[in-house]
């Protein structure tokens, strides 16, 4: 064999596997939402054949327009409020001491890696009619007894910047981490303020570690499903609890799918954008390496 | 020197307490007697004792490790050939290849859930442990190649391209440098997977069947039906575990590194 040949088998026999596989796994059945979005339902809960519009055509839903609507805008307050609590944090980790910055990782680590259901079902219980916020709330005379704390759009907000901030500060971290603080100062002894200090060199300085944290808290947020479940309301439905509701409870696969359809459209919006400006900006994304 | 700010600090400081607080409130509550846990009824371990008696825990326990344990040993396997194709080779290929690695990552796990599931009921497969274990080897595989590849990128080619000019071949290569040197990538790589597995709900919840219920599942059943005292101590042992694992994990890369370097 040539070099020239067994250089590609050698690429060949590397790729297949992981190409193969996600081929058939993942590509096979994102492209599969849009086949059965025109696919009849079969009423005992599987698909039918032949093909239909009429699901499209449900997509009309009187109720979908605001839920998409309260979807993008609670992703979009969770990640400004992530991100704004975050960065400061990111600044702090990055300037303290050893001892203290190594305390502070492996805190900010441990609810990382704790189950995702403990975490909302703690707040669950926090925010329960029966549970000590609510108490205490009461005690201080700020709430009336028959205040309701679970159950609406600020409950499902609180809960999902409390699960995703781990996933900012990490990203953050290692981005300020290689940020040299002496332009810092360098840019207060030339006049300028703290605050613009901070605005105009450490922001611009950490720019690819904000867009990669931005992309972190965005898009997990747009897909929410438990946490507006868990402690959330009919008021606070979001777009992935429709897709579990027509999957689990109606049975109706094709809606769901052409609903998967509405939030692969909805969520590749920003994901390009993303994607393209991270690749001009560096060479290797990759948000593992900040988690490992 | 400038006097630094104190506000980042005390911001710090309150989102630790922030993070702590709920967790904290959780494990003191699973000792308490009070069914509610908005106040004290005193001590009791019956919540713990109930727990163990619960057949189906154990049995959504076993699934878990099963399911864990197969997933991360192929994620791991498939993954690290993925990492060592995209650091090796160039081309339009590995650019599709790349693509199809990475974007697991940033898509929502509703939209894998719900894709995959479609895709076994297409294909008339019985949902049950096989359709949960194939899942989670999917998204796992982008966990891994992420953490192998981020260890090749400070890996030194030069070494290979040494020990070949010294009569290697590229098996020796492969098993005596590349495996070696990028040893402690696939272990972090493997570890991710194994905790994303365990934690895993949403897409298992998708393509569970009957008989394949998973821990995560289990606790989320629980969460809906309100047995509350029993998830608090559940999740108390759960958070022990993790935080034992992390413990060691950072006593252990912490012996490690100056070896290393």
């Amino acid at each position: 064999m040539t070099p020239t040949r067994r250089r590609f088998w050698g690429e060949c026999s590397l790729t297949a596997p992981s190409m193969l596989w996600l081929l058939v796994f993942f590509l096979l059945p994102t492209l599969i939402i849009l086949a059965i979005a025109l696919k009849p339902a079969d009423p005992s809960g599987g698909i039918a054949d032949g093909w239909t519009w009429h699901t499209l055509f449900s997509l009309r839903n009187p109720n979908y327009p605001e839920i998409i609507f309260r979807t993008v805008w609670l992703s979009a307050v969770t990640t400004t409020i992530t991100l704004a609590v975050a960065i400061p944090i990111a600044y702090y980790i990055a300037r303290c001491k050893p001892w203290k910055r190594d305390l502070v990782l492996f805190l900010t680590i441990i609810p990382f890696w704790t189950s995702f259901l403990i975490r909302i079902f703690a707040w669950k219980a926090v925010l329960h009619p029966d549970g000590i916020l609510k108490s205490i709330l009461v005690f201080c005379h700020l709430a009336s007894p028959g205040t309701l704390l679970l159950y609406r759009p600020e409950a499902v907000l609180l809960v999902m910047v409390y699960t995703e901030l781990p996933f900012a500060i990490l990203p953050l971290y290692a981005a300020a981490e290689k940020f040299d603080f002496s332009l810092i100062e360098a840019a207060m002894d030339l006049g300028a303020g703290r605050l613009r200090a901070f605005f105009s060199v450490f922001i611009p300085g950490i720019y690819n570690g904000l867009l990669s944290a931005c992309l972190m808290v965005l898009i997990p947020s747009i897909g929410s499903y438990v946490i507006p479940d868990v402690v959330g309301g009919i008021g606070s439905q979001m777009i992935g609890n429709v897709i579990a509701q027509r999957t689990f409870v109606d049975r109706n696969l094709p809606a769901a799918s052409a609903l998967a359809a509405v939030l692969t459209l909805v969520m590749i919006i920003p994901l390009i954008y993303f994607l393209r400006i991270k690749k001009s900006a560096d060479s290797g994304p990759t948000p593992a390496k900040e988690v490992v | 020197m400038i006097k630094q700010s104190k506000l980042p600090g005390l911001l710090t400081l309150g989102t630790l307490l922030f993070f702590y607080l709920p967790i904290i409130l959780l494990v003191i509550n699973s000792f308490n007697a009070s069914r509610t846990g908005g106040s004290w009824g005193g001590f009791t371990l019956k919540w713990y004792e109930q727990l163990f008696s619960a057949r189906e825990i154990w049995h959504a326990l076993r699934n878990t490790l099963v399911v864990a344990v197969i997933a991360t040993a192929a994620s791991t396997i498939i993954g690290t050939t993925a990492a060592i194709a995209l650091h090796r080779y160039r081309g339009r290929l590995q650019n599709a290849h790349y693509f199809l690695v990475y974007t697991p990552l940033v898509v929502p796990e509703i939209l894998l859930g719900i894709s995959m599931l479609l895709f076994f009921v297409a294909l008339k497969v019985n949902l049950g442990l096989t359709t949960v274990i194939l899942a989670h080897i999917t998204f796992c595989i982008s966990y891994v190649a992420m953490a192998v590849l981020s260890r090749l990128q400070d890996f030194d080619v030069t070494i290979i391209e040494a020990a070949r000019d010294l009569g290697a071949n590229s098996w020796t290569t492969t098993w005596s440098i590349l495996i070696p040197v990028i040893f402690p990538g696939i272990m972090a790589g493997a570890l991710l997977a194994f905790t994303l597995s365990i934690d895993d709900f949403v897409i298992s919840f998708f393509v569970a069947g009957p008989g394949s219920t998973t821990l995560p599942i289990h606790i989320y059943s629980m969460i809906k039906r309100g047995s509350m005292p029993l998830i608090n101590a559940l999740s108390t042992i759960l958070l022990a575990i993790t935080f034992l694992a992390i413990l060691a994990y950072q006593i252990i890369s912490r012996h490690n590194r100056p070896a290393e370097d």
